[in-house]
């Protein structure tokens, strides 16, 4: 099975706090730690557990600036087979659905057989994986948690809906699958794997390689456009417990007790 | 503006989800004046009764009554959608899991501006609705800018939007179950498994003590596992918890786990995404215990102290022991 995932470079908030910068035009970048989209690396851990089943390759594009080069390398160095890097100036402030365009001209380049996305990433869209199926006009299903090859016409897969329920259903392929976190369990890479990969060169598709005119896709072509960042005013929030830790933690019985925290 | 304004209903067991409310609540806040028409798709009988308690509530309500909707399948509602929805209408979809499956490829579909994870609405400038948005788990807000000139799919968060129980519309059904088209599609719906059971039912417990990432390593949970026992409580979790296979899915709070009623909700290390929030029902006393002051937790919660719980969780335990 020929498989493209799509991966995202995200801010890792694990690692960081993210706070708005001063004129609230961004997020604060300084220090930042990077990584690849959590739900994405699940995507490729399935993408690879399928190949080495059933055969195939896996192929990990990104859509970024070259430093979106690091994460389609990690995840080649996971096991992806190979890597591509959609990148041009052009394409800044492009909305999901210029994304979505954009992964449409690379599914259009290969002959894929399944794209898996992660369900989101850091703005919480959930939105390219969906996008792309339609621009295609292939089958789709979201929140996917697992997959069953059932031969090469089609799959069976199941869906994470609420109360931890899970829909199965049939696919056919080819299809767009946005994957859910949880779905395997992402093998670990270790030093060696990078090192094995650090001289592969990745290829960069620009606007021209891609054939994809950057005024459709780009800031111009948005149809939503990011305004600015800002911290709600939710009113008072949680009243804090200040003082020494045993003080906190006086005050905190207290509450505890109080409240029917303690039998 | 004259816009056609929908609202897609979701149902299950003949009952509208609670977003039929506040998709109302939604719609008018961002066309105070517009007649909100109710899209319902099912099958059989009930669907009859279910459209006419619906447009208690909506204006119009248009009832889609097909055996290929006898589940609700994104795959087949979509074109159904597109089939009969006028040029340049805005619908509003919740954003649980079926909105997800269906709002981005229909608004393609449109041609349409898509609006994922809506939470607020800040009027117009010309065409282009602001948007309120959470980005990175709700750590920051942002206004968007969208462009509802050819129509909007806007899938709303559950649970923001106040349920508009006025019940005063007095919409009349209009069934629009003719002319369909093709409703085959490439994926069809087989069963649903339901969530497995745990060894404890988290949804009975008047007392959580509950774990997210702040935990930070497996061998830690027994920090949580000795408080929750001195306090005569139960361990929950959020989703990297068990997405990271250390506790039973059975154990996780939110959208996509358990839904629960606590009496007192201790979140310890939870930064209070949306999709965990979701799960708190009842309106828990709730104190949150998080390293990060900025974490949205402390917004939500009635208490908050700022602590490494690593630290903090085994003396608090210590000093209940003692008492």
């Amino acid at each position: 099975m020929e498989i493209l995932v799509c991966v995202k470079r995200v801010p890792d908030t694990a690692e960081n706090e993210i706070e708005v910068n001063s004129d609230g035009t961004d997020i604060e970048r300084d220090d930042l730690v990077y990584s690849v989209n959590e739900w994405d690396n699940y995507a490729v851990e399935e993408a690879i557990q399928i190949r080495d089943n059933v055969g195939g390759s896996v192929t990990v594009v990104a859509v970024g600036d070259e430093e979106s080069e690091e994460v389609v390398r990690r995840e080649m160095a996971m096991g992806a087979d190979s890597g591509v890097l959609v990148s041009d100036d052009a394409f800044e402030g492009a909305d999901g659905q210029g994304i979505a365009t954009l992964l449409k001209a690379v599914v259009e380049k290969g002959q894929y057989d399944l794209i898996l996305t992660g369900a989101q990433a850091d703005e919480g869209g959930a939105q390219v994986g969906g996008m792309l199926a339609a621009l295609l006009g292939r089958p789709y299903a979201s929140l996917v948690n697992k997959i069953e090859v059932v031969d090469d016409k089609q799959l069976k897969v199941g869906r994470e809906i609420e109360g931890g329920n899970q829909e199965m259903s049939e696919i056919e392929l080819p299809c767009v699958l946005s994957i859910q976190t949880g779905i395997n369990e992402p093998r670990y890479v270790g030093i060696r794997g990078i090192r094995k990969v650090a001289s592969v060169e990745i290829p960069v598709m620009g606007s021209g390689e891609l054939g994809v005119d950057a005024a459709t896709v780009g800031a111009a072509g948005a149809k939503v456009k990011r305004l600015d960042y800002f911290v709600p005013d939710l009113g008072e929030g949680a009243e804090m417990l200040e003082g020494s830790a045993d003080e906190i933690i006086e005050k905190l019985i207290e509450i505890l007790k109080a409240k029917g925290g303690l039998k | 503006m004259a816009e056609q304004v929908f609202a897609y209903i979701t149902h299950k067991n003949g009952v509208a989800d609670d977003s039929a409310l506040e998709l109302i609540a939604a719609a008018k806040a961002v066309f105070p004046e517009a007649a909100v028409t109710a899209i319902v798709t099912g099958s059989g009988a009930a669907l009859e009764t279910l459209c006419e308690q619906v447009a208690a509530s909506y204006a119009e309500v248009w009832k889609i009554d097909n055996q290929a909707f006898a589940y609700p399948n994104a795959e087949v509602v979509r074109p159904a959608l597109k089939g009969i929805l006028p040029d340049a209408a805005v619908v509003f979809l919740a954003h649980d899991t079926f909105g997800m499956d269906l709002g981005p490829g229909l608004a393609i579909q449109l041609g349409a501006v898509f609006v994922p994870d809506a939470v607020g609405f800040e009027g117009f400038e010309g065409t282009a609705l602001k948007v309120v948005r959470q980005e990175y788990g709700g750590a920051v807000s942002t206004h968007v800018q969208c462009d509802l000139a050819k129509g909007a799919v806007i899938n709303v968060r559950p649970g923001v939007y106040q349920p508009d129980e006025s019940k005063a519309a007095g919409g009349q059904v209009v069934d629009k179950s003719g002319a369909l088209g093709d409703l085959t599609a490439g994926r069809r719906y087989l069963e649903t498994v339901a969530a497995e059971v745990g060894d404890v039912d988290i949804t009975k417990e008047d007392v959580l003590v509950s774990i997210g990432r702040g935990i930070e390593d497996e061998d830690n949970i027994e920090i949580a596992d000795d408080l929750a026992k001195a306090m005569g409580a139960v361990v929950s979790c959020s989703r990297p918890i068990v997405d990271a296979k250390w506790l039973e899915k059975s154990r996780q709070v939110g959208t996509s786990g358990q839904t629960v009623k606590p009496k007192v909700y201790l979140a310890c290390g939870i930064s209070g995404s949306f999709q965990h929030m979701g799960g708190l029902k009842g309106n828990p006393f709730i104190i949150a215990i998080n390293k990060n002051p900025k974490a949205p937790i402390f917004q939500l919660a009635d208490v908050g102290i700022e602590a490494d719980i690593l630290d903090f969780l085994p003396e608090l335990t210590e000093k209940i022991e003692e008492l």
